[in-house]
């Protein structure tokens, strides 16, 4: 039995099925219930259980996974969402190796590590395909308290908080500038992680407890900041980050690797120039990593990772490099861009200086994709918050409270870039500060 | 190699391992398969008037993906007509004669009894056994476990049988008594040769929860059945061994219950059993498993410098003794080895929520109870034990330590932790002499 939440659902219906990420398949296909079942009764169920400290949301991974052992995949399910709104991404987005499989016992005895993300993705699978069957919902929000929270974004991290939000009684309106929600879920996630429609099935779904959402609305110029907060009891920041950092690097062939990312993920009938056999891809981090396996995996020949310091300076996960090289990515490493050849107005090169001796390397290419890194927003400045000197909002660790009374943040946009489930605990724990503050907390 | 040839009651089979009376010897070309494989000996599927079956017959006791734990029937004696069956045996012995053939019986009538034990005999079986153990329709007909629950009648029976048969008669007791010696005794005064046991116990293995119904179903409906397999193996090696230390059982076991391996067969053995007969394994698995229960039993007999597996026979019994007669000054405690830990932890919880809380982790709040007195019993350590352990490179966890001082050497960390010999319980050098309870109440008797 394969379920995805994914067809059900009417905003994945506006997604073009001629979209490129769709000739992706799953790299870790969903589990059948005989699969779930062998590796559920493999856990353990330590007790403090170091797969739960290893989950930035602290879900109950033993009792989820020994639910679905006795069969209870609603109540698995619930034991997930509870403490992650998000978990139906984050069981297919989540890097479980640096996470809470890292952590399992398993790891010490015999070396294989339980499969937490797959089983996540079973339970909240099977339970959300039951719940569209059954009509019989997970959770019933509780009835209207009169509050009202703002978010802006659309991202994981204001979903989660909004959810949270809604099932306690809130009022919660999301505010997104772009046409879809979901946020990296939906423009960015490697396809063979999670395609687009699987993102917009779960944005449904946490609409679905009555969240609002207003797409191509974009706060400080259709709504303004001030009258934003004078209408609601309190907003929620999860702007995520910005534009990418240029490496002033350009012409004909070049691409920013998120912007390539979304057109493979969202743009009906993109397709790969023809005549590209060589691509490289400029960076050392999981996005860089990302698009490099996504270009090798649409069939490019030779794809170069193309690194300015050492294999081990590298921010991108072990696992996922390994991953990346299986299937067929080459690294180069100290290599720093200096300019792109391009020969009648197309792309046929880049050249590197090396670190190693400074002289200066050319890689042929017909495609290169520069992955550098995103930059906290600027205009957050406008509304008047503390910003870390990086540029990232500042908050209270225990509350995700902002310098400003009543605002509060979480995301991309206060860790400077980190995991949706980072994302989904900042909002969960925001969420929960607000109800607290308004002793409604429930 | 050990000599795995065994005698039981005057019957000789090429190692100690036959077929149970069951569904893997309902037929000739069964047990003709079953002894290629290697089985020693078998016990034919119970004959007597045959019997209509019911679809469906079989239950199983599935525990944490593990199939087939404990087994459940409620399927009869033989359907099949009593010349064929008879006809199939007389080919199985012809062509196997050095394995055992034992024929089950269970009938009602003096005269009926009479009749199968002579065809029995005519077919070449080597010897009989009375199903006096069936606890599910049968003994609603006041056969089986009716009868092995009724000591008297269960003599007058095996009487006859002794009376009709010139090859041994064993007599298969019924779990389903509050005591196993009194059947025992019963059939051993009344000449029994030998005792196989044990038959299943009178069970229910489950309930449909979507047709309100037991386990198996038949229609919607269900009953009672008996259960067997791994999970009733407790039953039967305490059964067999009250009666191999009584002194009034003086004739052959044969083990049945729950073995599925050599060790399990080995078990039996050292407690008492001559020989044991496997059914429900052969269910699951196939006959194959017979490969296994000889080359493993061979490796062990060697390995202990045991000649054969004759010489196995009741070395355990000697120390099967009365909970007055144990040692109340032994003492034992747990000891975790740091370097296997894998700090799942489980010890900490099962020592805490279910047995003396006296393992403790860095992170545990065992603080609150220290310095405050155990039912009035032995004062608690006032003061933790240092941190013995730091976490091992890899480990996330830090492994847990025990307080030696509280320790009651209960075993429950050691059967909780999933990593072999990573906890194991140390005999304490605070041991005092030998002193049972028994002891100890003739000496406050003698102070009284």
């Amino acid at each position: 039995m394969s379920i995805d939440p994914v067809q059900q659902w009417p905003l994945g219906e506006g997604l073009d099925p001629n979209r490129l990420e769709c000739r992706f398949e799953d790299a870790k296909p969903p589990y059948t219930p005989a699969e779930a079942l062998v590796e559920a009764n493999r856990c353990l169920h330590c007790f403090d259980a170091p797969c739960v400290r290893g989950c930035p949301t602290a879900i109950d991974i033993p009792k989820f996974i020994a639910q679905i052992s006795s069969g209870n995949l609603r109540g698995a399910a619930k034991t997930i969402f509870r403490q992650n709104m998000l978990g139906a991404s984050c069981a297919r987005v989540c890097p479980v190796e640096e996470m809470c499989a890292g952590a399992c016992v398993y790891h010490a005895l015999n070396g294989q590590p339980i499969a937490i993300g797959r089983l996540q993705r079973y339970a909240t699978d099977v339970a959300l395909a039951d719940e569209r069957a059954s009509g019989r919902r997970l959770f019933s929000p509780a009835s209207a308290n009169g509050r009202r929270v703002a978010l802006v974004g659309a991202g994981p991290a204001s979903l989660a908080c909004a959810a949270h939000l809604a099932l306690a009684g809130v009022s919660a309106s999301i505010y997104e500038r772009d046409g879809l929600p979901g946020g990296l879920n939906t423009t960015a996630v490697a396809p063979y992680k999670m395609r687009a429609e699987s993102s917009l099935a779960e944005v449904e779904w946490l609409l679905s407890h009555g969240v609002e959402l207003r797409t191509d609305t974009t706060v400080g110029t259709d709504i303004a900041w001030p009258e934003l907060m004078a209408t609601h009891d309190a907003v929620f920041i999860g702007v995520g980050l910005g534009q990418a950092r240029s490496l002033e690097l350009e012409g004909p062939g070049v691409w920013g690797a998120t912007e390539l990312i979304r057109a493979i993920k969202n743009e009906p009938g993109f397709e790969l120039p023809g005549d590209v056999r060589r691509a490289v891809v400029v960076g050392g981090g999981n996005t860089a990593i990302d698009v490099a396996r996504e270009l090798a995996m649409l069939g490019i020949a030779e794809v170069t990772l193309a690194y300015r310091r050492s294999r081990a300076d590298m921010s991108a996960y072990a696992h996922e490099w390994a991953g990346a090289r299986q299937s067929g990515v080459r690294l180069q490493t100290r290599l720093q861009p200096c300019r792109t050849v391009h020969h009648r107005q197309r792309l046929v090169g880049v050249v590197f200086q090396d670190a190693v001796n400074g002289r200066e390397v050319e890689l042929p290419c017909e495609l290169l994709v520069v992955a550098a890194g995103q930059s906290p927003w600027a205009a957050l400045v406008d509304a008047g918050i503390r910003l870390n000197a990086d540029g990232t909002v500042w908050t209270q660790p225990e509350t995700r409270a902002t310098s400003l009374a009543g605002v509060y943040a979480g995301g991309d946009c206060v860790n400077g870039g980190k995991e949706v489930v980072d994302a989904a605990a900042d909002g969960r724990i925001a969420a929960h500060a607000m109800l607290e503050e308004w002793g409604a907390c429930g | 190699m050990a000599d795995l040839s065994v005698e039981f009651c005057g019957i000789d089979s090429p190692n100690p391992f036959w077929l149970a009376s069951g569904p893997p010897t309902n037929s000739g070309e069964q047990v003709m398969r079953a002894f290629d494989a290697g089985w020693g000996g078998a016990v034919w599927k119970t004959l007597g008037e045959p019997i209509v079956n019911l679809n469906s017959r079989f239950g199983a006791l599935d525990i944490g993906g593990v199939k087939v734990a404990g087994f459940n029937n409620i399927e009869l004696i033989t359907d099949r007509p009593l010349s064929v069956n008879f006809r199939e045996m007389a080919e199985v012995k012809r062509r196997h004669p050095d394995r055992a053939l034992i024929a089950s019986l269970m009938v009602e009538s003096r005269a009926e009894w009479r009749d199968l034990i002579q065809r029995s005999e005519d077919a070449g079986c080597d010897g009989i056994e009375l199903n006096f153990g069936c606890p599910h329709g049968m003994c609603e007909r006041g056969m089986g476990s009716a009868v092995g629950q009724e000591p008297r009648v269960l003599a007058e029976i095996t009487g006859w049988a002794k009376e009709f048969a010139s090859v041994p008669v064993l007599v298969k007791l019924t779990p389903n008594v509050d005591d196993i010696l009194v059947p025992g005794r019963a059939a051993v005064e009344a000449r029994a040769d030998g005792l196989s046991l044990i038959n299943t116990i009178k069970s229910l293995i489950g309930v449909d929860l979507d047709r309100m119904a037991p386990l198996p179903s038949v229609a919607g409906e269900g009953t009672h059945g008996g259960y067997c397999g791994p999970a009733v193996k407790p039953i039967a090696l305490h059964m067999v061994g009250a009666l191999a230390r009584d002194p009034g059982i003086d004739v052959p076991l044969s083990a049945i219950g729950g073995i599925a391996t050599w060790r399990d067969a080995a078990e039996f053995m050292a407690l008492g059993a001559a020989n044991v007969q496997v059914c429900t394994s052969v269910m699951h698995k196939g006959y194959r498993i017979v490969e296994d229960l000889i080359e493993g039993l061979n490796e062990f007999l060697d390995a202990k410098g045991i000649a054969s597996a004759a010489e196995l026979v009741g070395q355990a019994v000697p120390n099967f003794r009365e909970w007055g007669d144990l040692d109340l000054n032994y003492r034992i405690v747990a000891d975790i080895d740091a370097d296997r830990c894998i700090g799942c932890h489980l010890c900490y919880i099962a020592c805490l929520d279910g047995a003396h809380q006296c393992i403790h982790t860095a992170q545990s709040p065992c603080g609150a109870w220290h310095g405050e007195p155990d039912h009035g019993q032995r004062p608690r350590a006032t003061v933790l034990p240092p941190v013995r352990h730091e976490p091992r490179p890899g480990l996330t966890a830090q492994v847990p330590w025990v307080d030696e001082a509280e320790c009651i050497g209960c075993n429950l960390c050691a059967l909780v932790c999933p990593v072999p010999g990573c906890i194991t319980m140390r005999e304490s050098e605070s041991s005092n002499e030998r002193l049972s309870w028994k002891e100890r109440s003739a000496s406050a008797d003698q102070k009284a």
